[in-house]
């Protein structure tokens, strides 16, 4: 059994680390789609879109890990959150969709380019959202009986998940906007990093207003939070998330290259951080924890050989994929 | 509006309708990645422009098809949790370390060189650029194969044990649960379809503009190859779906009565159905046209075998004889049609009328997306010719589904539907349009940017091609930052 332990405690990490490359990833190109209507049409929105154009598909496919992860590591999880935020996962997905045609859709129709610049950025919303409001769900709580949902569908409209949905969305225009501080010039850059400070006030606050709703939705919650020992290392991570926040300021007020982006992806940590300190051992709170979900060992150890063959080698490629593609985007885009 | 209908019938409705439409497009990629592979192989070993022409041409249409192929790709891998969750718990621990593998040995590695493939070959170089490009072609074939071993362990499960709980759980080995019984037929036999579905889309292609200019090198280059594909792809797919069925007789007999059209057994010989009007009620083929003795020789190799039929199955564990009769039916009849036209261009080929032979242009032109019709024909064959199993046997499709109630699995039923229809609808259009252009010298690759000198340089014109050129400038800019 002590070996089951260590590797159901394994496996959450990996699919936190899976969930975690696909929210900081997706997510800013996610955020560029919010923020594409305060663009100008033309080059602006051209250099934007050609930013992410050839690594949004790699992006995505850590929401496929993520999902077929949790499907195969945790089945008992992935049968019943999915049944659970079923509107919003169908949302998400209907979202990513138009969303991930506009990338080719708007080069080969110009006549209709706003239409699909318009899908770029609905799409985009409506996946940030549905994707903050399943994480808010997920925190409140899911009612389980007999190895199913059953709760009805509704369950997940709470003003809580709103809060965690608009959080989600701020969020992902925070990475969004620092990735095109990152990858402008010029004026472009300092539209960029106008938007990334505003779009960092707003996460900052949601993310607070969130962090305390936690505390009064679940008693557990506040005392996993506020009771020794579990606060010795829960304290760490507020602080160290206002002193990001207070050295992302000033980044984005002097910085015209990487800075802000790396300091918007040490926010996403510590909140990820945060999030499990929350959670831990609950895959779905209040009552499933990561043992009642795990799949048997033989499952388990399989799937931990192919990580470990292939996580290094996908880790290597899409480093390279992004390193072809570094420096600035040009006006003229890539080719 | 949805609460006189069952919820179980609209979450079928939704699958079937959702891995249709996805089924489409990798049935197209997995043979366009591999041409694309030639094509630029081909380039790299003759340096002959004609080759990087027609790379460029059909990767652009591959941009599309590919978008589309991921996003309703992404929609397949929440499918099986949204809507059949109680299949979802049981068999997770056998079939989602499968996916999970899809993931990790697939997907990535096409997403990843995806973008190095549309954007890259001046940053990369051509010899980077064309691992790049055999990469996504890789990785199109390692997806089929783990995604078919799932499917295929669902029609043949071998190597599981039953957990206390209910859950189908792994044994001792994984082999046996991957290269289940029906595992190597179908996933030859699908690969090979996908082959042929994109060889018939770029023969008639390559038709359409024969029509319009039979002097065009390109169009002829593309539908030579193209043909050459269907005369020696098309007869060796006939024996593999022969050889796919006998394996099915072997593990799923039910379905192969329902294929057949076999209500009753048939000690000595059973006849081969070609068409007719399958009845449940009355339990018989009405108006049957048919052959004596001949299922048998094909399925047993000898006119007297006995054949039982569905008389020996219970009623409530049949498949729906019509769907799975007509829709193996429309499979052959275009299989058999692929055969023909592959062997009318060897006939064209030697008569030296190839490519001025209209009757036959038009032909391939007509059959441009039989593919499709026959890998969804095939598909439906299999899948339906399952029921009322989802787990063949083991578990029914009707214990499987989500604890949802049919307003929901309705409304999002019909939210797919919609956005489906039109946002795939404007990408077949594209696609369409892309490939009516007349293919020609200095193709340009997936642009991007503005219309004007600079931005439509398309992904190649190097300076070796174009010294000098307006294209090269801003790369050199680039470069230099």
């Amino acid at each position: 059994m002590a070996v089951n332990v260590d590797l159901t405690t394994v496996w959450a990490f990996i699919i936190a680390f899976a969930v975690f490359a696909y929210v900081v990833m997706d997510g800013f190109d996610l955020g560029i789609g919010i923020l594409f209507p305060t663009f100008d049409v033309g080059p602006e929105r051209d250099r934007a879109m050609n930013s992410i154009a050839p690594v949004w598909d790699g992006n995505e496919t850590w929401l496929v890990l993520g999902g077929g992860g949790l499907f195969a590591a945790f089945p008992l999880a992935y049968a019943v959150i999915l049944p659970a935020t079923y509107p919003l996962i169908i949302a998400m997905l209907l979202g990513l969709v138009f969303r991930g045609v506009a990338f080719e859709y708007r080069w080969r129709d110009p006549g209709h380019r706003r239409l699909w610049d318009a899908a770029f950025t609905g799409g985009s919303i409506v996946a940030a959202m549905a994707q903050g409001m399943t994480l808010g769900a997920l925190l409140q709580g899911i009612e389980v009986v007999d190895r199913g949902y059953a709760g009805s569908w509704l369950d997940w409209l709470t003003p809580y998940t709103l809060l965690t949905g608009v959080g989600t969305v701020a969020g992902y225009a925070l990475l969004g906007a620092a990735w095109l501080v990152w990858k402008l010039d010029g004026p472009s850059q300092e539209h960029s990093r106008k938007l990334a400070k505003r779009a960092a006030w707003a996460t900052f606050v949601l993310m607070g207003a969130v962090s305390l709703y936690n505390l009064l939705l679940n008693v557990e919650y506040a005392q996993r939070w506020l009771s020794a020992p579990e606060i010795y290392y829960a304290v760490p991570i507020p602080i160290l998330t206002a002193v990001i926040a207070v050295m992302l300021l000033r980044a984005l007020s002097v910085e015209r290259h990487s800075k802000p982006f790396w300091l918007a992806l040490a926010l996403f940590f510590l909140g990820m951080a945060g999030l499990g300190v929350t959670m831990w051992p609950y895959v779905v709170p209040p009552d499933i924890t990561i043992w009642d979900a795990a799949a048997p060992e033989r499952s388990q150890v399989f799937m931990l050989i192919g990580v470990a063959i292939t996580m290094p080698l996908i880790i290597g490629y899409t480093a390279w994929a992004y390193w072809v593609f570094r420096g600035k985007v040009g006006h003229e885009g890539y080719h | 509006m949805f609460d006189n209908v069952d919820a179980l019938l609209l979450a079928r409705i939704q699958f079937a309708f959702t891995v249709s439409f996805h089924f489409i497009f990798p049935a197209f990629s997995i043979g366009l990645a591999s041409y694309l592979a030639v094509l630029e192989g081909l380039w790299l070993k003759t340096g002959k422009p004609i080759y990087l022409d027609l790379f460029k041409f059909w990767l652009k249409i591959f941009a599309i098809a590919f978008a589309m192929g991921v996003v309703s790709g992404i929609v397949m891998s929440y499918q099986f949790g949204t809507n059949w969750s109680v299949f979802s718990d049981r068999a997770g621990p056998v079939i989602g370390p499968l996916m999970a593998y899809e993931v990790l040995t697939a997907f990535f590695l096409e997403a990843g060189f995806l973008g190095v493939m549309l954007f890259g070959m001046n940053k990369v170089g051509k010899k980077l650029h064309f691992a790049a490009t055999l990469m996504v072609a890789v990785g199109t074939f390692i997806s089929a194969f783990w995604i078919l071993s799932v499917n295929s362990w669902m029609q043949t499960p071998t190597g599981f044990e039953m957990g206390a709980n209910g859950q189908f759980l792994p044994g001792d080995s994984w082999a046996a649960i991957i290269f289940n019984p029906s595992f190597p037929y179908r996933l030859v036999h699908t690969l090979i379809a996908a082959y042929l579905t994109t060889a018939f889309v770029v023969g008639g292609v390559g038709a359409w503009h024969l029509l319009r200019d039979k002097a065009n090198l390109h169009a002829r280059k593309m539908f030579s190859m193209a043909l050459w594909m269907a005369a020696i792809v098309a007869p060796v797919q006939i024996f593999a779906g022969d050889m796919h069925g006998i394996n099915t007789l072997e593990h799923q007999p039910q379905k192969v009565m329902a294929m057949e059209g076999h209500y009753q057994s048939h000690p000595e010989g059973a006849p081969l159905i070609l068409f007719g009007i399958p009845d449940s009620e009355e339990k018989r083929v009405k108006y049957a046209v048919e052959i004596p003795k001949l299922s048998s020789l094909i399925l047993k190799h000898d006119l007297n075998a006995p054949l039982a039929g569905l008389d020996t199955i219970p009623d409530d564990e049949e498949p729906p004889v019509g769907i799975v009769f007509w829709s193996f039916r429309i499979m052959v009849g275009i299989g058999f049609a692929m055969l023909g036209l592959g062997m009318w261009s060897l006939l064209a080929r030697w008569r030296g009328k190839l490519y001025d032979w209209p009757l036959l242009h038009r032909a391939a032109l007509a059959m441009a997306p039989s593919g499709f019709v026959a890998v969804l024909a095939g598909w439906i064959t299999t899948e339906v010719g399952r029921q009322p199993f989802v787990i063949y046997n083991l578990m029914r499709t009707a214990d499987a589904a989500s604890p949802l109630d049919a307003p929901a699995v309705g409304a999002s039923l019909l939210a797919f539907v919609v956005v489906y229809f039109s946002v795939f609808g404007a990408g077949t259009w594209y696609i369409l349009r892309l490939m009516s252009q007349t293919p020609h010298s200095g193709e340009t690759g997936v642009k991007r940017g503005d219309t004007g000198p600079i931005r439509t340089a398309g992904i190649t014109p190097g300076p070796t091609q174009n010294p000098g050129s307006a294209e090269t400038l801003p790369r050199n800019r680039e470069e230099a930052e």
